[in-house]
């Protein structure tokens, strides 16, 4: 296994920090390690770094520094959003609307929410994974309070037309959400000109570290803090600042705002390639998500006949990283609901792969990515009772014809 | 991913006996796609003694080693014995399989004993 090729294609998980980042935020764990809510000197240098990052963030989603808070993750952010809103306004209305693809972080406040009586939609998608805008308006009554969809998946890529969406929600005068924790710093996000009224965006999605997470909250829309405790961030989240995340995430944001259509067209020049070499390798190969309306850095495709977690063990093997919408691999042992909600019949989604793409990754290794697949599906394929059932069928066709 | 036993990892790797055995004396089939796992066992039986066995299986590391092993232990066996190996049996052979693979991937013993009363009511068809 030594000198084994490694090829990351599962970045979405985790993706090394920039260096540059990496250099901001070393001195704030030793040099400037004070405070920022002391009132003597050793809290200024860190405070002034908090409203520097503070500003980079908000500029990177066109928003005002003075309306992002930050937070230690964007499931955090998420359930400020979801349990801050409903608690501050319960009196308005027991409705909430939600994409039934958004990420667990929403979908299982809204399971919870329903229990205690709660009305909640979740809107259906079509084959590639998009919100229809005539179904938010259906879905909408008096009593909704709250409409939170995602500005792209990180699963099967697809970008919401989230201008479209949130402008119904303003003519109506209810907040709209965007979890943007997929994808802030890879597409242009702007929360004046997109409508958006609450936005989640992740730092560690961008090369940031991890732990680092931002919500922009327009003025005006009444959150209840979930972590109480001291007045940090406007009194909306309690708790010491984690002053070395939040510098290292205005760093990212700095950096992914100046670079986004370079990385981006990179990248997603890579993955077009990829996904040619791979429909051209390998036969009964699906897309899954939208043809073009997706994330630069994300491809998903079903390997038809055979199961994801075994594909992943192959490619393991071969040293190449994926991770899969498998029941077989999820902790709950559920296969995706995301590849569920587009219409993927259960034995597409078990076979199912996600790979996305990071700073490593390089033109050069998609016919190694490509023959080693290919390989794979010829493999398990084999073994798959499936897959000799689909030979027999097209046989009988073949014969019939 | 789960943590797999060597075991595991080698049957996963180099799983035995894949494939259907010609015109077959016993068929059995177990899951589905939903679950994430189906396993179809094709068996050979003569003078009482499994002969050949052969499998396919869609399915999870756990699944295909489950099958691997599960066609080496029955290989040669008589029908009754070949009856007794439980689901438990074949974990431990492979060295332990990960607590939430024991239900929905260790299905192999199963499909070799459907496979079996297939063969059996077969036989009592043509006898009676």
């Amino acid at each position: 296994m030594i000198n084994m090729k490694e090829i990351n294609l599962d970045y979405a998980a985790a993706a090394p920090l920039d260096k540059r980042v990496l250099d901001k935020m070393v001195p704030f764990f030793t040099e400037h390690y004070g405070n920022p809510s002391s009132g003597h000197t050793l809290g200024e240098k860190p405070k002034a770094a908090i409203e520097d990052a503070r500003e980079a963030v908000a500029s990177l989603i066109g928003a005002e520094a003075k309306n992002v808070i930050f937070t230690a993750s964007a499931s955090e952010a998420n359930n400020l959003v979801i349990k801050g809103l409903v608690k501050a306004g319960k009196k308005k209305g027991n409705h909430l609307i939600a994409s039934s693809i958004e990420h667990f972080s929403v979908l299982n406040q809204l399971k919870t929410l329903e229990k205690e009586g709660y009305r909640v939609t979740l809107l259906p998608v079509d084959k590639y994974g998009m919100v229809n805008p005539k179904d938010l308006e259906a879905a909408i009554d008096d009593q909704t309070i709250l409409i939170s969809i995602q500005a792209a998946n990180s699963e099967i890529g697809t970008i919401q037309p989230i201008e479209e969406l949130s402008a119904i929600a303003r003519e109506r005068n209810i907040p709209f959400h965007t979890d943007a924790a997929a994808a802030a710093g890879w597409i242009e996000l702007d929360v004046e000109k997109m409508g958006i009224d609450l936005l989640t965006l992740a730092g560690d999605q961008f090369y940031g570290p991890k732990g680092s997470a931002a919500l922009f909250v327009r003025r005006g829309i009444r959150l209840m803090p979930q972590v109480e405790g001291g007045i940090q961030e406007r009194g909306l989240r309690a708790g010491t600042e984690n002053v070395p995340a939040i510098v290292g995430l205005g760093e990212a944001a700095k950096i992914a705002k100046e670079t986004m259509s370079e990385r981006a067209g990179k990248l997603a020049a890579i993955r077009d390639q990829l996904k040619e070499s791979l429909i051209e390798a390998v036969p009964n190969l699906h897309l899954n998500g939208h043809p073009e309306q997706r994330l630069p850095h994300n491809l998903n495709v079903s390997v038809e006949f055979v199961e994801g977690e075994a594909l992943l063990m192959r490619l393991q093997m071969a040293g190449i990283y994926v991770s899969s919408g498998s029941s077989c691999t999820s902790q709950a042992l559920k296969s995706s609901h995301v590849l569920s909600a587009i219409g993927r019949p259960p034995e597409l989604a078990q076979g199912s792969l996600q790979l996305t793409l990071g700073p490593g990754s390089s033109a050069e290794d998609i016919p190694y990515i490509t023959e080693q697949l290919s390989e794979i599906a010829v493999l398990l394929r084999n073994m798959s009772p499936l897959y000799h059932q689909h030979l027999k069928e097209e046989k009988t066709n073949a014969s019939v014809q | 991913m789960p943590q797999y036993s060597d075991k595991v990892m080698e049957h996963f790797t180099k799983p035995r006996n894949i494939g259907e055995v010609e015109e077959p004396d016993g068929v059995g089939e177990v899951g589905n796609p939903v679950c994430g796992d189906m396993m179809k066992f094709t068996i050979k039986v003569k003078d009482n003694r499994i002969e050949d066995v052969k499998y396919l299986t869609f399915g999870c590391g756990a699944a295909i080693a489950v099958s691997s092993m599960v066609s080496e232990m029955a290989k040669g066996k008589t029908l009754e014995e070949a009856k007794k190996i439980t689901n438990k049996q074949v974990a431990e052979e492979l060295g332990g399989l990960p607590g939430n693979k024991m239900h929905c991937s260790n299905l192999g013993a199963d499909a070799l004993h459907k496979a079996i009363d297939d063969y059996m009511a077969k036989e009592k068809v043509s006898a009676g």
